[in-house]
């Protein structure tokens, strides 16, 4: 959880809004920080984490959220947390060809399966749980987030396929229980050509007509910095709150601990 | 700083969950040869057997990941670079599994470059040692004989402790080095087509291999399924050349392939391999020949580190006098951040790399300084011309 984040957004652990999807994406930079942000950040708050994180293992995202103050397995094991790990599962419906699958969640790698409802029927009972009586506790409003969309690209599901999946998660999570989204998109460097319909692009731009506070992270435009990352491009799209569309950039520095955001052109390296 | 390492000791109770990640919180080191904590994070590093890339890549290679290559034109340095990194697998100690669909991997092996050792004595085995301890012996010391009970000095090819070593490319290795460590091949040609279609994006040649590396992570113990009472070690696996058309896959052909995410598929499950076991791959990929810019950014963001080679040969940058020293440049084109929000960043991404007899350099592309020629040469007929001529006349049309 970056405290500057926090004000820049005008959000904190202990009211934080409720059905926001938030977009993040990113192009020639990695916007992964930001993951680990809203992952501590959700966490810190209370709510009932549903995390599929397709990219990196569980242990990847539990040591940067231990060096951020969180504890990944503590929150596991209480019930907080419901962590999908990606890379492990995949072995298990690649290797084994032709047996009968166990778990569907991973349907869409099988050659006959082109949608996402396995994965979107793991996501929706684990957030539905939050209504239980027995033990587990009185937690916030569910969230959910994604590491990441073009994951899914790379393994050959559609954009059109992606699009449908996020907004069935949407309508469960954000409008009836009252939830919030975060997903990440990795959008390729260069342009890609008019005709290209799986191409992340379009995914992106769909995406973006969804979501409701959008985070665009880029590469400077010129060139390779040792002190600035990049810059961010925060997007409030939603009606709601009074704030109509309005638009924020600045640049950041990820270091060791966290990330520090500055408006263009007063970085410490450059005053 | 504790070196995250596997609990070397599991309880009873507890299954085997692990990635080469799991930080422990006791330092219980086992120290497998040829590989070394990071500085940065603690992970365990191997070399790539090139000194200055394991710089640049911020001090080797993880265990656990994934290193792609985009291969040069002619893949002249990207195969040295797969040859480095076999070569170092075997003076360390570590298995190898090599794989690849044009040359049969024999012939890869047979080309490993000599390591360059310290001391140029021959080996000695155990049973020399035990002799030369014998207060008995008539080898025995006289004016040093403090020193009679030490060890004598080995050689580098018991199992060497060092990380990063040398290679004299003009030499091949030796055949009785390379016996020493277990090696396992995959050729495609030879593999048994299995006739069960397609069951998933991938092709059937990159299902068999993946099967392939399972088999062996899991029979030789990598993963952590058998308990290992032998001493750890790591597995390096090689794979060449993957994504050309050999390996069934039309990637290099068309713009719109057929099987756009057959290698997407197979990168992503052979990184899941990877992360639950203790192993590392390196993947050549000859990406000048993918047509669809698009799907190499997919590839790069499937693996851990990537660089892509540029060699100057067969190219008009050969005859250009800034790059006179160089063979290549060398583009770096992801570090990871494992385990942690940022890496090293490096200072400069300008690379350009040379390939030596006896080293691969790799180092930061500097510009010469401008020293035009017409400076130089109007001053030197000036001089020439001062001695013989008459006092009046424009020097250049005296003849």
């Amino acid at each position: 959880m970056y405290a500057e984040l926090n004000s820049i957004l005008n959000a904190s652990p202990d009211n934080c809004k409720q059905g926001e999807f938030t977009l993040i994406s990113d192009r020639k930079a990695d916007a992964s920080f930001l993951v680990h942000h809203f992952l501590s950040f959700y966490l810190r708050a209370g709510c009932k984490v549903c995390f599929l994180g397709l990219a990196q293992s569980f242990s990847h995202y539990s040591a940067v959220a231990q060096r951020l103050g969180v504890s990944l397995t503590q929150a596991k094991e209480k019930g907080q947390l419901v962590f999908y790990e990606g890379l492990k599962d995949c072995l298990g419906v690649l290797l084994r060809e032709g047996s009968t699958h166990e778990s569907p969640t991973l349907d869409f790698l099988r050659p006959h399966c082109s949608d996402l409802k396995g994965l979107y029927d793991f996501v929706s009972s684990s957030v539905a749980r939050v209504g239980d009586a027995a033990g587990t506790g009185p937690w916030a409003p569910p969230v959910l987030l994604v590491d990441d969309l073009s994951v899914l690209l790379s393994l050959g599901v559609s954009a059109g396929a992606v699009l449908d999946f996020t907004h069935y998660c949407k309508a469960t999570i954000c409008t009836e229980l009252q939830g919030n989204m975060v997903t990440l998109i990795r959008c390729e460097e260069e342009e890609e050509e008019q005709g290209d319909e799986q191409g992340s692009d379009v995914l992106l731009k769909g995406l973006i007509h969804q979501c409701s506070l959008a985070l665009q992270v880029q590469g400077l435009l010129t060139g390779y910095c040792k002190h600035i990352h990049g810059e961010v491009e925060v997007w409030w799209r939603g009606v709601a709150n009074g704030m109509q569309m309005q638009k924020k950039v600045l640049q950041y520095k990820v270091h060791d601990k966290g990330a520090v955001f500055f408006a263009r052109g007063t970085s410490s390296v450059v005053l | 700083m504790a070196a995250p390492m596997k609990n070397t000791s599991a309880p009873a109770g507890l299954s085997f969950n692990s990635t080469s990640f799991q930080k422990k919180s006791r330092s219980k080191l086992v120290s497998i040869p040829g590989t070394r904590p990071s500085v940065q994070n603690g992970q365990l590093l191997v070399s790539t057997g090139v000194t200055s890339l394991d710089y640049v890549i911020g001090g080797g290679l993880a265990v656990g990941t994934l290193l792609l290559i985009e291969e040069d034109r002619y893949d002249s340095y990207s195969r040295m670079l797969l040859k480095y990194f076999l070569a170092e697998g075997v003076v360390c100690g570590h298995e190898l599994f090599v794989a690849s669909a044009w040359d049969h991997p024999d012939e890869i092996l047979q080309e490993l470059p000599a390591p360059i050792l310290d001391d140029v004595a021959s080996v000695t085995s155990m049973e020399d040692q035990a002799q030369s301890c014998d207060p008995d012996n008539p080898e025995s010391m006289k004016i040093a004989w403090r020193y009679q009970n030490l060890p004598k000095v080995q050689t580098a090819l018991a199992s060497s402790a060092r990380f990063g070593h040398y290679y004299d490319v003009s030499k091949t290795m030796d055949a009785d080095i390379l016996q020493r460590s277990k090696i396992h091949m995959f050729f495609l040609p030879e593999e048994a087509h299995s006739e069960t279609g397609a069951l998933s994006p991938m092709t059937e040649a990159y299902a068999s291999l993946l099967k392939s590396i399972h088999g062996v992570i899991h029979k030789e113990g990598f993963d952590g399924a058998t308990p290992q009472s032998k001493v750890r070690n790591i597995m390096r696996l090689g794979l060449h050349s993957l994504g050309s058309t050999l390996w069934g896959d039309d990637l290099c052909c068309r713009e719109k392939p057929t099987h756009g995410h057959a290698l997407t598929t197979f990168l992503y499950a052979l990184r899941g391999l990877l992360r639950s076991s203790l192993t590392v791959a390196m993947v050549t990929i000859p990406s000048h020949l993918i047509q669809n810019r698009a799907v190499m950014g997919r590839i790069t963001r499937l693996s851990d580190t990537a660089i892509a080679l540029e060699s100057f040969r067969g190219s008009d940058r050969e005859t250009n006098p800034l790059y006179k020293d160089y063979h290549g440049l060398l583009h770096v084109r992801q570090v990871p951040h494992l385990n942690c929000l940022v890496c090293e960043v490096p200072d400069s991404k300008d690379l350009a790399f040379k390939l030596k007899r006896k080293q691969f350099t790799i180092e930061r592309l500097h510009l010469p300084p401008d020293l035009s020629d017409t400076v130089s040469r109007v001053s030197k007929v000036d001089l020439a011309a001062g001695c013989g001529s008459i006092a009046t006349g424009n020097k250049h049309l005296d003849f």
